[in-house]
């Protein structure tokens, strides 16, 4: 059986004047469908690039992206993303915003109650329901960044692609809304993608937790399992060796083999 | 030890008859003591209700009332000299008393209030602004979009945008042959510029955020336009759309003084050739008054329609 969403053979070269760097270089990864994958890595090592492409957003110089043995080489709402400064619209209000997605992706096969409440199943999952009202501006960052969340859950979406999205958000508040996407994931066994460069953020989230060498010409380093059972509770696993053990690894891999060389950002 | 604090505390009680500071004053004062708790505390009275409103009202309104009677004071004593040229504030209020107290009188088809004049000067404003909005936001979008587009033209605009609107006036007296035509393309062709340029810029400057989620949503040409561009760029255009109300109320008054008809600037122009200097003042009077106005509602239009846009 051919995988969900995979990356095949997949590199990026930008080209300015007539300088190219080689950001991505040979990337192939499978995720199967209900799987919640991490990518980590230092910063300037193109995860963002590589999470754009499977956006859409940014095209791949060589290989490409399949989802579900399709081509994808353009945005769309199947790989809804959730950007790391939330990206609302701060002229709509948050239930609007909601809207808007809900509006686009699916007039055609819901009626307008439908799509009202599918609006507010959204908010109501990522607990927003109660600011549905107000705007942006008006919410906090978390709050934000939940109502991102729901926008991009209310596509639907085969994949649902997290860009950093607690990387501007304070402990707490991160550490809370980890645990409300673990919750989402786990009631509705969505495929995700998550860009972070938080170690225990994917050691505590992810399935398999995709560990990205140095750029330029960053490739995947290394892929590790995480067995830990869902639900995962963040207390019980601060003392689980399991837990511990991985988390290990990942900062190995982060600080003695691939130590970030400014330089080389 | 106790006057320092008493003093303190008086100053506190004084702002209190705003409601806001009464909070703070009982804190104030049960923390020093017992010779404080005798200042009377205000009741949370009409008056104490009443008295911020006011204060607000009396602060914004005061301070230009002192500043126009010092002003007319000086005018009146200087006009008053003997071999002044210009007519004091007493002697215009006689001479054109009818045109001050009443805008909207009709005594003949030349002899009509200075409303009237207003008005139809507003209306050839409306026509020729109106157009200039239209197609300043078209062919802003337009440049704020294409690099080519903006390539091309920006330098022309630039060029262009310079051009004194009376500059322009015999080129289309000659294309249009009449003045009513003539005079409203000197107004679209005053204010087209600014709106041109900060919408351009309002439509560059849109976050790139935005246009992902615009691309994730698969947004149409349509959709994205008025769904995120015009949302998005409205700080931008309405600065635009700003300048060019208060640039179309200038070049209207030069513009008609030169092609004639009923309006506004027509007459400071007639009253000028008949020596009605009075006459001039009051007119000045009512173009600034509705300059202002008229700079007063886009900017009420721009945080109505702007309100949420610009703080994220």
């Amino acid at each position: 059986m051919s995988p969900y969403l995979k990356i095949d053979h997949l590199s990026k070269t930008f080209t300015r004047g007539s300088q190219s760097t080689e950001v991505l270089s040979d990337i192939t990864l499978s995720i199967e469908k209900g799987e919640f994958v991490s990518i980590i890595g230092h910063s300037g090592c193109g995860k963002s690039t590589l999470l754009n492409i499977v956006a859409g957003l940014v095209s791949s110089t060589t290989g490409g992206v399949l989802l579900e043995n399709r081509e994808v080489n353009e945005p769309g709402p199947d790989r809804a993303v959730v950007f790391q400064n939330h990206s609302l619209l701060p002229w709509l209000t948050v239930y609007d915003n909601v809207r808007l997605a809900v509006d686009k992706v699916s007039s055609s096969v819901k009626t307008r109650t439908e799509r009202h409440d599918w609006t507010m199943h959204n908010l109501n999952l990522v607990q927003m329901s109660h600011a549905k009202d107000k705007r942006p501006a008006e919410i906090s960052g978390g709050m934000k960044q939940r109502v991102g969340i729901a926008r991009a859950l209310a596509m639907e979406p085969k994949v649902l692609l997290l860009d950093e999205p607690f990387g501007a958000l304070d402990a707490l508040t991160r550490a809370h809304l980890q645990d409300s996407v673990m919750a989402i994931h786990e009631r509705i066994g969505n495929t995700v993608m998550m860009i972070t460069h938080d170690v225990d953020e994917a050691v505590l989230l992810s399935d398999r937790i995709v560990m990205m060498t140095n750029g330029p010409c960053a490739t995947i380093g290394e892929v590790l399992e995480v067995p830990l059972p869902r639900p995962r509770v963040r207390l019980a696993l601060a003392a689980d060796p399991t837990y511990l053990k991985r988390r290990h690894r990942v900062l190995e891999f982060l600080y003695e083999r691939h130590r970030f060389v400014e330089a080389a950002a | 030890m106790t006057s320092p604090i008493l003093k303190s505390a008086a100053t506190v009680h004084k702002p209190s008859a705003t409601a806001a500071f009464a909070g703070g004053s009982v804190a104030v004062s049960s923390a020093v003591g017992g010779s404080v708790v005798k200042l009377k505390l205000p009741g949370r009275s009409f008056a104490s209700r009443i008295m911020p409103v006011l204060n607000a009202v009396a602060s914004r309104i005061v301070p230009p009332l002192v500043m126009i009677l010092a002003i007319l004071a000086v005018w009146q004593f200087l006009g008053s000299k003997p071999g002044a040229t210009l007519p004091p504030p007493s002697k215009i209020w006689t001479e054109a008393y009818d045109l001050i107290v009443d805008p909207f009188f009709v005594a003949g088809p030349q002899d009509i209030g200075l409303g009237w004049r207003v008005l139809i000067s507003l209306q050839r404003v409306a026509i020729g602004y109106g157009l200039a909005c239209l197609i300043g936001i078209m062919l802003g979008t337009l440049i704020g979009q294409s690099v080519w587009a903006m390539r091309g033209l920006d330098p022309i605009f630039q060029m262009l945008r310079t051009i004194s609107p009376l500059a322009w006036l015999p080129i289309s007296l000659a294309a249009f042959r009449d003045s009513q035509p003539s005079a409203i393309f000197v107004i679209f062709i005053t204010a087209v510029w600014p709106i041109i340029i900060n919408t351009a810029v309002g439509i560059r400057n849109i976050p790139q955020d935005y246009r992902n989620v615009a691309a994730v949503l698969r947004l149409n040409h349509v959709e994205f336009f008025f769904k995120i561009m015009i949302p998005s760029a409205a700080p931008y255009i309405f600065t635009g759309l700003r300048i060019g109300i208060g640039l179309s109320w200038l070049a209207i008054v030069a513009a008609e003084m030169l092609t004639g008809g009923v309006g506004i600037g027509f007459f400071i122009w007639d009253a000028w050739n008949s020596s009605r200097l009075s006459d001039i003042v009051v007119a000045l009077v009512y173009i600034g008054l509705i300059g202002f106005a008229l700079d007063r509602i886009m900017a009420l239009l721009a945080t109505i329609v702007t309100r949420g846009t610009a703080s994220n």
